[in-house]
């Protein structure tokens, strides 16, 4: 893999500016805005909490359930509000791999809400979101294996990157998108528009987890800002 | 983690490692696989003998039994009242619950406890989370009217209450305000400090870790007696 420059100098394994906040909305039990470059996702967790109608409740278990949205200035051109057959596919591709992080059997009959909506979309939308609701689950104090993390990686003019941006995603040949829990080293979602050869996939595979490892401190960090940090500062502020 | 550098108090975030050792056991909020035992919930590490746990520093609140909760009647039904105790579930309060007798052929239900009417109360059984009972036959059981009403995270409820009560009856007897604290996080408080009281319990509730936090509570009381004292001087001369 060569270390070409790409349209915004990043290196072919850099990801992009990447800022995680927890917490951002005081009305969730839970929340976060994830920022890489330009694509903005945020998630809101509301629950558990009792769900109706009754035909829809699990008895074993809490049910999932996953919004993915983008609001209208969101892109380029207007975006049309509402549910889409793409955002309805995210929305259950993120569900799936949310799901075996979080200890679903521990609230009965009841549901847990991610609301995820994409405020600006430059790309990696889905692994924005699935950040976002990864952090917005741990702060609303909902039980859970792992933090799950996700990057999208791909190709472009034959050369290996990751985390495209939107003007590369346009020139692509291959995009692949993947969640991953780093604890139990799982990957619970992994997507691919285009082709490679296998051996290219494990090569983008690695690419992808090890920035994953990045984005788990950063996750990790934001959470301990939002409670611990915040906290200390309330204390120096009563103290002063 | 190795066992030396096992402390209290260490923040953790659901995945993280506390430790790695078959001498302990996984407590509250923690899970074992393999040899370790990792953190379910975001929180605080808490060792005590030999159990693992992780105090959490955010959550919805489950219904226990024996829990005091303050709850809204949101349904009157032939037998009972429904209340509404936590987003995850609703609570049922039967007419065995109630302390006088109520025969149904001659009142209503309605003319003891009407829909909005507050209740501190006792969680009598909790069967499973969508069946839980309350009772009012306790002797801290009350209906409670006008008062303040605020909603507090109700993983800090305990700090809020201290060891053995000694945050929450220190507050109330130098406020001389009257409080009933929910464990789910529903605070009720009446009395004419109400609003200093608040202040008090979101200071609590913002930092719930905060050493001698009760020595900082107390002056803040003090504080708020001597500024009233001057206040009320200033008005008469």
């Amino acid at each position: 893999m060569t270390m070409a420059t790409r349209v915004d100098g990043r290196k072919a394994d850099e990801i992009r500016k990447l800022h995680i906040e927890a917490g951002v909305l005081p009305n969730a039990t839970g929340s976060a805005l994830v920022s890489l470059g330009e694509t903005i996702a945020l998630a809101a967790v509301y629950g558990p909490r009792m769900l109706h109608p009754k035909h829809l409740q699990a008895s074993d278990k809490a049910v999932l359930s996953t919004v993915y949205s983008m609001v209208p200035f969101g892109t380029t051109e207007r975006n049309r509000p509402g549910p889409s057959r793409r955002s309805i596919e995210i929305g259950k591709v993120t569900r799936q791999a949310l799901e075996p992080a979080v200890f679903l059997a521990e609230f009965p009959k009841t549901t847990i809400d991610v609301f995820i909506n994409i405020l600006q979309a430059d790309a990696g939308t889905r692994t924005a979101g699935i950040n976002a609701a990864s952090v917005a689950l741990a702060d609303a104090g909902i039980p859970m294996r792992d933090l799950v993390v996700a990057i999208a990686a791909g190709k472009i003019e034959g050369e290996y990157a990751i985390d495209l941006n939107g003007k590369e995603e346009e020139l692509t040949d291959c995009d692949m998108p993947i969640a991953y829990m780093p604890k139990d080293n799982r990957i619970t979602l992994l997507q691919m528009d285009g082709d490679m050869p296998l051996d290219d996939v494990r090569k983008v595979l690695d690419l992808s987890m090890k920035s994953c490892m990045q984005l788990y401190e950063a996750q990790k960090l934001a959470l301990r800002n939002r409670w611990i940090k915040a906290a200390q500062q309330q204390e120096a502020r009563t103290e002063g | 983690m190795s066992e030396e550098f096992l402390k209290n108090r260490d923040f953790v975030v659901p995945g993280d490692e506390i430790l790695k050792s078959m001498d302990y056991l996984p407590g509250r909020n923690t899970y074992r696989e393999g040899e370790s035992i990792h953190a379910k919930k975001l929180g605080l590490t808490s060792v005590s003998g030999r159990v693992v746990s992780v105090i959490p520093l955010n959550s919805v609140y489950i219904p226990k039994a024996g829990d005091m909760v303050v709850a809204r009647v949101i349904d009157i039904q032939s037998n009972g009242w429904v209340l509404y105790v936590s987003p995850i579930c609703n609570a049922f309060l039967s007419l065995s619950g109630v302390r006088q007798y109520i025969d149904t052929n001659r009142m209503s239900l309605a003319s003891v406890y009407s829909i909005n009417n507050l209740l501190y109360t006792n969680i009598s059984a909790v069967n499973q989370l969508d069946s839980v009972y309350v009772t009012m036959q306790d002797p801290k059981a009350r209906k409670l009217d006008d008062g303040r009403l605020i909603n507090i995270n109700p993983a800090k409820i305990p700090r809020i209450i201290g060891k053995e009560g000694s945050m929450i009856t220190m507050i109330k007897n130098k406020s001389g305000c009257r409080i009933c604290i929910g464990q789910n996080g529903i605070v009720w408080i009446q009395g004419r400090e109400a609003e200093a009281v608040i202040e008090i319990l979101r200071l609590i509730e913002s930092q719930p870790y905060a050493e001698g936090l009760t020595d900082k509570v107390a002056k803040m009381l003090d504080n708020m007696k001597a500024e009233e004292i001057k206040d009320d001087y200033g008005d008469e001369s």
